[in-house]
């Protein structure tokens, strides 16, 4: 058999909790090969395990056919095993060259041979169709081209099982294409790769075959090609899972949200926002899709008072909010998942339970004569908790040991007990898994469908596409385009997004 | 190893550490380490006079120490604790010998005084944080200087170029003929139990009010607070003057209690930054505060005892106390190397 890595019952306890029990995944030479499982399945523990950042408690691993003992991260490399980690080890201020030789400088009498190293690096670059900049200082590029770099890393260091973990969380829809294509470039050139994720589109996309893990157990392995989504996903969760949510037709009513003319500038004084126009009404949910960095943070922090307003007006049901402060707005009816629940939605440090009277703790019952009744706390905690499916052993646990879906679900149960008129959902499922996600646009539509108005920004067409009653299309700080998704497709929204205005092109179409 | 055994040993070990270590150095030094053990025990808990010396000693500590811990509880580093308990002192001395009042209306008079004071001496370093973003360590630091020297010149004014005020009226004492005849004509004074209020009154504030919810978030995470609808500004600056308050409430302590009066001052008095010690032992808890007050307080005043019954210089004792507090602060050492060695042990099982 030529399996490059073999990985064979292995298991792996941490005190009473097995992250991993009798997981066999084997690599072939040439292949990617997908590890599937929800947060927190045991993905990175394996993965940890082959790099030797963890030892097994039972189990072997075989490089080669031949058995060894993987100690540490040298041994690792030692044996061509090489690591592209989710979050970057990159110094900032160094530059691509030198990052890739931190820790294993050449030197030449003592000094390092900076440029000896950065030829090296240029020539890898181009045989894999990286496109990297060898001196370019690693804060001047893009999070994509970063992860280049982690790539050349490893290959600098000689690297012939490449392990990506979650590589596309932080990207756009164009880089992950790129790195897909990368992937295939690098399996051409001889290289077998390990892709940890729980996107499924991507695993279908690129991998030859795909080992599922459950909460620690290994499901089974299957060869992509003779697989589909659903059934992916199935053997994921364990349960059926539905992608498209089922939705009735919307009856949007009266306008709740009315966005006028707005200009909003970002901290170093660009606008960001020009003149955007929007409605969204009772009863349907508005979908903004765009790239990253088109304006829709600032479009968001203005609505909610966290941004100051340069210009245009912002209505909620018929009264004037502009510029008035956050508490003001919220109490006028808007609810907010914001874009990053580590930074606004969350104080990390406070428990769950504190966290979900994080806007009402001032008002009655939870507040009364400046004091707060800590049981009324824990009580409506409580039952937010157990109504959105918060897994946490308590109230009291700090948000930050939380997953992430479950700090998402407690912010959007948080936000949806107050029952706002306006329900503002940005990137509400970033980083979740199927399940998570599922979950989420369920509860979102229920808001519709209860007579709410629901504002959703995404970066994922397939979130925009299945959850909106309509589209609007942001470019460059405004609204380009205002679609049905039923009447329009992904390649249509591409463009869009990128700024080409549709009947623009076909007018041009008809003159010639 | 349990966690309440753990919680139990490591302070116990953590002292017997720094004791052995100082033990060490007194031997090195030419010195009987049991000689100066006992003369520190008996400075601390010998006889009724140290016992009362050593409580009165802890009074400014736990004072000095709240006001660093409720500065770090809710994000900020008040390095400014110093400047803000001699401002509080000198204004607490001043209202006690410039009027002539009741009893129970001129002890709360010249204690809002130094409160007024010290909160007003945190307000700047506050506001300059809050509107301007400047970093409230660097303020605190200068305006312990402005505070010292302002506070000298004032001494000299108010007493037409004396080197000290006179001494306050006895209504606005803190001082009692009972306790004083308990501990054999110590310096104790009701300040300690004015310093036990305000340790709940921390606790209450950041436990139990909504104010203290939001200070509390704010020092946390401002961007979450200001996405909640909190005044992340108004916070920072009342969470520094609460701070100010509970320094110069401390100040309060010398000027109304053990001394009466306010001197001179050439240089600073040290309880201020022993605060930040003091808070950092506790935990920032309140009653973690009492704690680590209690050690500070018993280490200085049992140290005084050990030139005079030992005959160990000042110096060495110096080194003596600051190793125990060394290994007591360093508990997080202990504490990891117990967890390593139970492992070790279960791995070995």
């Amino acid at each position: 058999m030529d399996y490059v890595i073999e990985m064979l019952g292995i298991r792996k306890q941490f005190g009473d909790f097995v992250a991993n029990d009798n997981i066999t995944l084997q690599l072939k030479k040439g292949e990617i090969h997908a590890l599937l499982g929800e947060n927190g399945a045991g993905k990175s523990t394996l993965m940890n395990v082959l790099f030797g950042l963890y030892q097994p408690e039972a189990g072997t691993i075989k490089v080669h056919g031949k058995e060894v003992k993987i100690s540490d991260p040298n041994k690792a490399n030692d044996f061509g095993i090489g690591m592209v980690h989710q979050h970057f080890m990159l110094v900032e201020n160094f530059t691509v060259t030198e990052n890739i030789i931190l820790g294993n400088e050449p030197t030449k009498m003592g000094l390092v041979n900076i440029r000896d190293a950065a030829k090296k690096v240029q020539a890898l670059s181009e045989k894999y169709g990286l496109n990297v900049d060898a001196n370019a200082k690693i804060e001047d590029i893009s999070v994509g081209m970063q992860q280049r770099v982690e790539i050349l890393k490893t290959l600098y260091r000689g690297a012939d099982i490449l392990i990506f973990d979650e590589p596309t969380a932080s990207l756009t829809p164009q880089e992950i294409t790129e790195l897909m294509q990368i992937m295939k470039r690098l399996i051409d050139e001889g290289k077998s790769i390990i892709l940890i994720t729980h996107k499924l589109k991507e695993i279908m996309e690129v991998s030859d075959r795909v080992t599922i893990i459950r909460k620690g157990k290994g499901i089974g392995t299957v060869v992509t090609a003779d697989t589909n989504p659903d059934q992916l996903a199935e053997m994921m969760v364990g349960r059926q899972v539905v992608f498209k949510t089922e939705k009735q037709q919307a009856h949007p009513t009266d306008i709740v949200l009315n966005i006028e003319n707005l200009t909003v500038a970002d901290n170093r004084g660009i606008d960001k926002v020009k003149r955007l126009n929007l409605t969204v009404r009772a009863g349907e949910i508005v979908g903004i899709a765009g790239i990253d960095g088109n304006g829709q943070s600032e479009l968001v922090e203005a609505i909610t008072g966290l941004r100051k307003v340069k210009q245009g007006t912002v209505t909620l049901k018929g009264k004037n909010i502009t510029g008035l402060k956050p508490r003001k707005i919220m109490e006028s009816g808007i609810g907010h998942i914001p874009q990053d629940r580590h930074k606004h939605g969350l104080v990390l440090d406070f428990p769950i339970g504190h966290n979900i009277v994080l806007q009402t703790y001032y008002q009655k019952p939870i507040s009364k004569a400046g004091i707060i009744d800590y049981k009324k706390v824990n009580e409506i905690a409580k039952r937010i908790i157990t109504e959105f499916d918060v897994r946490t052993p308590n109230e009291m646990t700090l948000a930050r040991s939380l997953s992430g879906g479950n700090q998402q679900k407690a912010i959007i149960g948080r936000e949806i007990d107050r029952d706002p008129d306006l329900l503002i959902a940005a990137l509400p499922t970033r980083g979740l898994d199927v399940g998570a996600i599922e979950f989420i646009h369920k509860r979102l539509i229920e808001q519709r469908d209860k007579g709410k108005a629901v504002l959703l920004i995404s970066f994922e067409l397939d979130e925009v596409m299945n959850v909106s009653d309509r589209i609007a299309v942001i470019h460059d700080g405004s609204i380009i385009d205002i679609v049905k998704p039923s009447e329009t497709n992904e390649q249509e929204l591409g463009l869009l997004m990128a700024g080409q205005s549709l009947h623009h092109d076909q007018k041009k179409v008809g003159d010639e | 190893m349990s966690k309440h055994m753990t919680n139990i040993l490591v302070p116990l070990i953590s002292i017997l550490l720094g004791l052995i270590v100082g033990a060490i150095v007194m031997s090195l030094s030419g010195f009987s380490p049991i000689d100066g053990y006992i003369a520190l025990w008996n400075g601390v808990f010998g006889d009724s006079y140290n016992l009362g010396e050593t409580i009165r000693q802890i009074t400014p500590y736990i004072f000095a120490g709240l006001a660093v811990a409720f500065a770090f509880r809710t994000g900020l580093f008040n390095i400014g604790v110093e400047g803000q308990l001699i401002v509080g002192w000198l204004a607490a001395a001043y209202v006690g010998y410039a009027f002539d009042l009741p009893k129970i209306i001129h002890i709360p008079l010249a204690l809002l005084a130094a409160a007024v004071a010290g909160g007003l001496w945190a307000f700047v370093p506050g506001l300059l944080k809050a509107k301007l973003q400047v970093h409230e360590v660097i303020v605190t630091i200068m305006m312990n200087y402005i505070a010292l020297h302002v506070v000298n010149a004032s001494i000299a004014t108010l007493s037409d170029g004396a080197e000290k005020t006179e001494k306050i009226h006895e209504s606005a004492s803190l001082r009692s003929p009972f306790l004083e005849s308990i501990t054999d004509y110590s310096r104790l004074h009701w300040g300690i139990i004015v310093a036990i209020i305000a340790v709940f009154v921390m606790w209450f504030l950041l436990e139990k009010t909504t104010r203290g919810f939001e200070l509390k978030a704010v020092g946390f995470n401002q961007d979450a607070s200001e996405y909640a609808g909190m005044n992340v500004g108004k916070n920072i600056i009342l969470a520094m003057v609460i701070s100010g308050i509970f320094a110069g409430l401390g100040g309060a302590m010398e000027a109304l209690g053990t001394f009466g009066n306010i001197s001179k001052l050439t240089g600073f008095t040290g309880i201020g930054f022993d605060g930040i010690a003091v808070a950092l032992l506790g935990a920032n808890q309140p009653f973690g505060v009492l704690l680590g007050a209690i050690l500070f307080g018993s280490l200085k005043n049992g140290g005084l005892n050990m030139p005079n019954e030992a005959g160990i210089p000042m110096e060495i004792v110096s080194i003596v106390t600051a190793l125990i507090i060394f290994f007591v602060a360093s508990g997080y050492i202990i504490r990891v190397t117990l967890e390593r060695l139970s492992k070790k042990k279960k791995e070995e099982k």
